[in-house]
């Protein structure tokens, strides 16, 4: 009995750190799990929170709910937009600020983290105000939202990208120049494919951040109206099963980008000969 | 060389080359030629501005002032990949994403050499430094010494008409180090390129260089022949750097024919006058510790010309082929004495009381304004 009691207590030992890591994902990946549970949800209701029955439909009748279909396209064109040039800007900024020194640097590498440390909610009003009175009252929509949605992004690219190129040897640049490559060739064979993770993460972050974001959309949207505000006004009648379905596949797009990334990044460095 | 060529046109030349970071000089008005086809070793303390002078010539600093001549042709605002000069860098700076292969054959595609061309190029480098089955392998599956190879492989594949190596071997272990420098040297007796290899390690440049330039605080101290430094040390810091020396303080007291005499404190030496930085007033009175032998005070016999009489021995170190031994002058001056073991000798013991004696053409005389201990700070290096 207590040798059992032993061993049993020297495995839970030796697999304490593995038990709570599980644990920790566990509680992390819950609420993915429920999005993806109730995108098969037969609700017997409008207003239902719980799992009723298990249906297809919510799939296969995807833009049913009024403006959903809309909202998502909406959000999707915003935030594809504003992750292309947030991540362009922000890869030439964080470029300019790790490997060139230039009068203002110091005070740039704070300014960028000002937008970060502003709450949306301020943000998302004072952009309104200014908005208003550059005299674009009553124009507020795509454009707007567009602009405001790069702003934001830009801190986060430059902040990521940023790190990837401290923890790249500025030697292997030199060295490239060394060995005949230009600018432009220096840039494309090494500096870029060392730098990649680091821009496909921004990239990544960025649209999830302009494709999540309801405050500052909220307030700057005019009659335009994104997927995030589509929800929470569906909110108050309920909500369709559909957005999970939503959910679940922005969940697996994500998904399929990063391991994409992942396997393309290994690849790269055959095909440069 | 069957043609006559014009002497030095192939030659690298550095005129008034200054780097300047605000107020500070890193390099200072430094001349220096390196003949065309030689091993050369520039040699310093870290901070001397040896690998400031290296970046200049590959064109990874632009220099203040001054100019960088190649084969003739002013290269000194040249692009460093407009530049017929190549470098091993200290990290060996390899490409982490690209096979060994794809890193060797980095500079001849840049260079426009077809896919096929270079793919044989490479393997022939590769077979060269012995690496010819991990072409297919990235760096960080190789150890230092092998990422050191490649990087070299990967410089020399370019054919450059002047090779810099920074602190080549600064990272490997001292018996993999003493290996490659006959590696080194080696190769660049089979290529025929001009190497400037950039160290810290005097024993390394002396080892390795046909010619050593001593620099310290931006600029040349002393170049010429790795024994010629030794022999005839011009400065203080080179005496200290290059090996290590005794330096007593004396007074000129007059030249006669090809001696020049000095007065110390123990008594009076002498030391040819083509051995004498300088020839009046005060003066360092320099000699090898090896040169230095000792023997029992008072005795008549064995004397070498040159002596400074009752001293005592204070340290005693047995290092193999030599013992080491720290001998007290009556002034109370401490120098350095290694002796060869020879069986026949009589082992010394702290406290005995001896002579020392050298020759009097092993004895040199610097500026006595020049600091006694200057380069003797970087001896752990």
């Amino acid at each position: 009995m207590k040798a059992s009691m032993r061993t049993a207590g020297d495995w839970i030992a030796r697999h304490l750190v593995l038990m709570i890591g599980l644990l920790v994902l566990l509680y992390m990946l819950t609420p993915v799990f429920v999005v993806v549970l109730m995108s098969f949800n037969q609700p017997a209701g409008r207003n239902t929170y719980t799992f009723d029955g298990f249906t297809l439909d919510n799939w296969t009748n995807l833009c049913e709910p009024y403006q959903l279909c809309s909202s998502v396209g909406l959000s999707l064109e915003i935030g594809l937009l504003a992750t292309l040039v947030a991540t362009l800007l922000g890869t030439l900024m964080a470029f300019a600020m790790v490997r060139h020194r230039f009068r203002g640097r110091a005070a740039a590498n704070v300014f960028i983290f000002l937008p970060m440390a502003t709450p949306e909610i301020v943000l998302g009003s004072s952009l309104l105000a200014l908005f208003v009175s550059s005299g674009l009252a009553g124009k507020l929509g795509f454009w707007t939202i567009f602009v405001a949605h790069v702003m934001f992004c830009l801190s986060f690219v430059v902040v990521t990208v940023k790190a990837r190129l401290a923890g790249m040897d500025p030697r292997l640049e030199q060295a490239a120049a060394d060995l005949y490559a230009n600018e432009w060739q220096t840039f494309w064979r090494v500096s870029f494919p060392l730098v990649f993770p680091g821009i496909l993460a921004a990239a990544l972050l960025s649209f999830s951040l302009s494709f999540d974001d309801f405050i500052i959309t909220n307030l700057n949207a005019g009659q335009e109206v994104t997927f995030p505000m589509f929800v929470w006004g569906a909110n108050t009648k309920g909500i369709p099963m559909q957005i999970n379905v939503i959910g679940t596949m922005m969940f697996a797009i994500a998904l399929i980008v990063v391991v994409v990334g992942e396997f393309g990044s290994r690849r790269r460095g055959r095909a440069v000969l | 060389m069957a043609e006559p060529v014009t002497a030095g046109s192939e030659d690298l030349v550095l005129a008034g080359l200054t780097k300047k970071y605000g107020d500070f000089a890193a390099v200072d008005a430094l001349d220096l030629t390196v003949p065309s086809g030689s091993f050369f070793a520039l040699l310093g303390p870290s901070g001397c501005g040896k690998t400031t002078t290296l970046r200049m010539v590959a064109g990874l600093e632009v220099p203040t002032a001054g100019t960088v001549t190649l084969a003739g042709e002013d290269i000194t605002r040249l692009k460093p990949y407009r530049r017929p000069v190549n470098t091993v860098f200290q990290s060996y700076a390899l490409f982490p994403h690209l096979t060994i292969r794809d890193n060797v054959a980095f500079g001849p595609r840049r260079k426009g050499v077809s896919k096929r061309e270079a793919a044989a190029e490479v393997n022939r480098m590769l077979d060269l430094v012995e690496l010819g089955e991990y072409a297919g392998r990235k760096p960080a599956q190789l150890s230092g010494g092998q990422q050191q190879r490649v990087a070299l492989a990967r410089a020399l594949i370019n054919h450059p008409q002047v090779l810099l190596l920074d602190e080549p071997l600064g990272a490997l272990d001292l018996k993999l180090r003493r290996q490659m420098q006959l590696e080194l040297k080696r190769i660049q007796i089979d290529v025929g390129l001009t190497f400037i290899h950039v160290t810290h390690d005097q024993e390394e440049a002396m080892t390795m260089a046909d010619t050593v330039a001593v620099m310290n605080q931006g600029r040349i101290e002393q170049m010429g022949a790795p024994e010629e430094l030794y022999d005839l040390p011009r400065t203080t810091f080179v005496a200290n750097f290059l090996g290590r020396s005794n330096l007593v303080a004396g007074s000129v007291t007059g030249t006669a024919g090809e001696e020049v005499s000095v007065q110390l404190d123990g008594g009076t030496v002498t030391a040819p006058v083509e051995r004498a930085a300088t020839a009046e007033g005060k003066v360092w009175v320099g000699v090898r510790p090896e040169k230095v032998h000792l023997k029992p005070a008072g005795d008549p016999a064995g004397g070498r010309g040159n002596e400074l009489r009752d001293a005592v021995v204070s340290d005693v170190s047995f290092a193999g082929v030599s013992t080491e031994y720290v001998v007290r002058l009556p002034s109370g001056q401490e120098l350095m004495v290694f002796e060869q073991n020879h069986t026949s000798q009589r082992r010394l013991h702290s406290g005995d009381r001896v002579d020392l004696t050298w020759a009097p053409e092993h004895t040199f005389l610097l500026d006595a304004a020049q600091d006694a201990s200057a380069g003797t700070q970087f001896d752990d290096e």
